[in-house]
């Protein structure tokens, strides 16, 4: 598949720390594509060069073909990037701002109607002609992803965009990505709630440290943890487990009990016909597969993890 | 340039023009007025007692200085708080994002100063006339002195803009270089009336050459040779323009 970002074993010090260090990722084309990894991971700085706010020390980025440094101009015609702070110029109502944004990528009126979709489609229509100051964080945030689209990227990203919103808004901006996504383009998304990750993404990247520690499908990453849960109701809170499900419980507290079953080598059959031996009844059970939680964590083990599930 | 960076570096420069004549109060009317101010205050105080040109009143004499220091200090303003309000509300994100290469950025910013430093200086011009007689003797002076030191005041705001982490660096650098210089360099007299040792000094003070300059072509005499007003004048462009230039080339404190 083409790649529509290319990063080659880029290296980025601020002072003494190493903060991506020898970083090397691809981007395929028409992916969804996730770039996961705790605080200080890397993956703001590596948006950056990727988008040309920073430099890199040492290594190479293109977006669609296009040098990030070289053929910057290329580069970012291709590239659209929704900031994680809601930075704003107070000077301007929402038209304006995409008018002017629009301007700077060579745009002129022939662009109208597509600034006149973007206001309806992100809901924007009522506040067009207000004054950015006076807009509320969700609307100030569907204003970025705006600006970010107004040239008609290939590639967008976004950096972490659902930080800090309500439910509702969060939802209509997974809608919103993937209607993006749908319409062909490439989506780069990068987010600390891995079932946002989980949900969208169909490719993700884990940094840790500054450094790739995994780059899988997802499908594949999730098969890295070969193991789901069984929960269960028991009938009593006094009971004495069969030696087989000892080594198995991740969670006992009166009558509720969970068991962690390899999903090869443990059967739920073989489990419940065990506790019915034992002369244990069971009320209620429900299986959890394994999320993407489990695996990063397991990943990025070494450092104590701040992410958070949503 | 093909024709989309044009339009790109013209939407910068509009949008600059545009954000000044938002806060017009602010940024053209305050300064005519702080102008017109000093020149009723000192017109008055010293009509009568000082001529500094032959024939030449001490009120019209004032005036040609009075529009320079406004340009100094607004062209200088336009490109400096710009910037400086951008790096600290985030926004100038949008323009480092975008395809505006570094040269189209210095001409934006500095071509918004100089029409902010003409448009002031305009004002001042027109109000003044009102009460005062002003030969203009060299209109060529007049305009070249106007864009060239809104210009260099342009850059040397985009250098400090670029340059300052917060609003407080910033007002040191207006409060301590700028306003200084534009002050010493014959707003208010001319440079023959001060002691040798000062007027030496003044000689090294870019600023004087430029009022000099301007008010040569209002009078048709100057302190100065003209030519060598222009002549320092370009080169102090020149020279702050590289500086600037090779700032945004590198990213200095914007793209790191």
């Amino acid at each position: 598949m083409p790649t529509a970002v290319s990063i080659r074993s880029v290296h980025k010090h601020f002072g003494e720390l190493h903060a991506l260090n020898d970083i090397s990722l691809d981007v395929p084309q028409g992916s969804f594509f996730g770039l996961l990894g705790p605080n200080g991971a890397g993956k703001s700085t590596l948006i950056n060069i990727m988008s040309g706010l920073m430099k890199a020390d040492a290594g190479t980025v293109s977006v669609m073909g296009h040098d990030v440094a070289g053929a910057y101009r290329q580069a970012r015609h291709a590239l659209g990037v929704v900031p994680q702070e809601l930075v704003y110029d107070p000077f301007f109502t929402v038209r304006e701002v995409l008018r002017l944004q629009s301007g700077y990528f060579g745009h002129g009126p022939e662009n109208q109607p597509w600034i006149d979709e973007l206001i309806e489609t992100l809901s924007l229509a009522d506040k067009a002609d207000a004054n950015l100051h006076d807009l509320s964080g969700g609307m100030k945030r569907r204003v970025l992803i705006a600006q970010a689209l107004v040239h008609k990227p290939d590639v967008v990203v976004l950096d972490e965009p659902t930080a800090g919103v309500d439910v509702e808004l969060r939802q209509a901006l997974w809608q919103f990505t993937r209607r993006l996504h749908a319409d062909g383009r490439t989506i780069v998304l990068t987010t600390h709630y891995l079932e946002e990750a989980e949900a969208l993404c169909e490719e993700i990247a884990i940094l840790n440290r500054g450094q790739v520690v995994a780059q899988e499908s997802k499908t594949a990453l999730l098969a890295r943890c070969p193991y789901r849960t069984l929960r269960l109701t028991l009938a009593q809170s006094d009971y004495r487990l069969p030696e087989s499900l000892q080594a198995l419980v991740t969670e006992a507290k009166g009558n509720r009990l969970s068991l962690r079953l390899h999903k090869t080598d443990h059967h739920i059959g073989d489990a419940l016909k065990a506790l019915q031996t034992a002369g244990i009844e069971v009320t209620d059970l429900r299986t959890e597969e394994s999320g993407l939680e489990e695996v990063f964590l397991d990943l990025t083990a070494d450092l104590p993890a701040k992410t958070t599930r949503s | 340039m093909n024709a989309a960076s044009l339009r790109g570096v013209y939407t910068l420069f509009a949008k600059e023009v545009w954000r000044f004549m938002k806060v017009f109060v602010q940024t053209i009317l305050t300064p005519v007025v702080t102008a017109l101010l000093y020149l009723l205050v000192f017109g008055q105080a010293l009509e009568g007692n000082i001529e500094v040109y032959e024939g030449v009143a001490y009120s019209a004499f004032l005036i040609p200085g009075l529009m320079m220091m406004s340009i100094i200090q607004n062209a200088f303003a336009n490109s400096s708080s710009s910037l400086i309000q951008s790096k600290m509300m985030g926004n100038l994100v949008f323009v480092l994002l975008s395809p505006i290469s570094s040269l189209g950025f210095f001409i934006a910013f500095t071509a918004a100063a100089v029409v902010r430093g003409v448009l002031v200086a305009l004002a001042v011009y027109l109000v003044a006339i009102l009460f005062v007689d002003l030969p203009l003797e060299a209109g060529w002076a007049v305009l070249v002195f106007a864009v060239l030191g809104s210009a260099t005041l342009g850059v040397l705001g985009l250098i400090a803009g670029v340059w300052a982490e917060k609003f407080d660096q910033l007002a040191g650098f207006q409060n301590f270089f700028i306003l200084p210089l534009s002050f010493l360099s014959g707003v208010f007299y001319s440079i023959h009336s001060l002691p040798g040792i000062w007027q030496t000094v003044s000689q090294f003070n870019p600023f004087f050459y430029l009022i000099d300059g301007f008010r040569y072509g209002f009078f048709g005499q100057s302190d100065a040779d003209p030519m060598l007003s222009l002549s320092v004048t370009l080169v102090f462009l020149l020279g702050l323009s590289a500086v600037a230039l090779l700032m945004l080339y590198k990213g200095y404190k914007i793209r790191e």
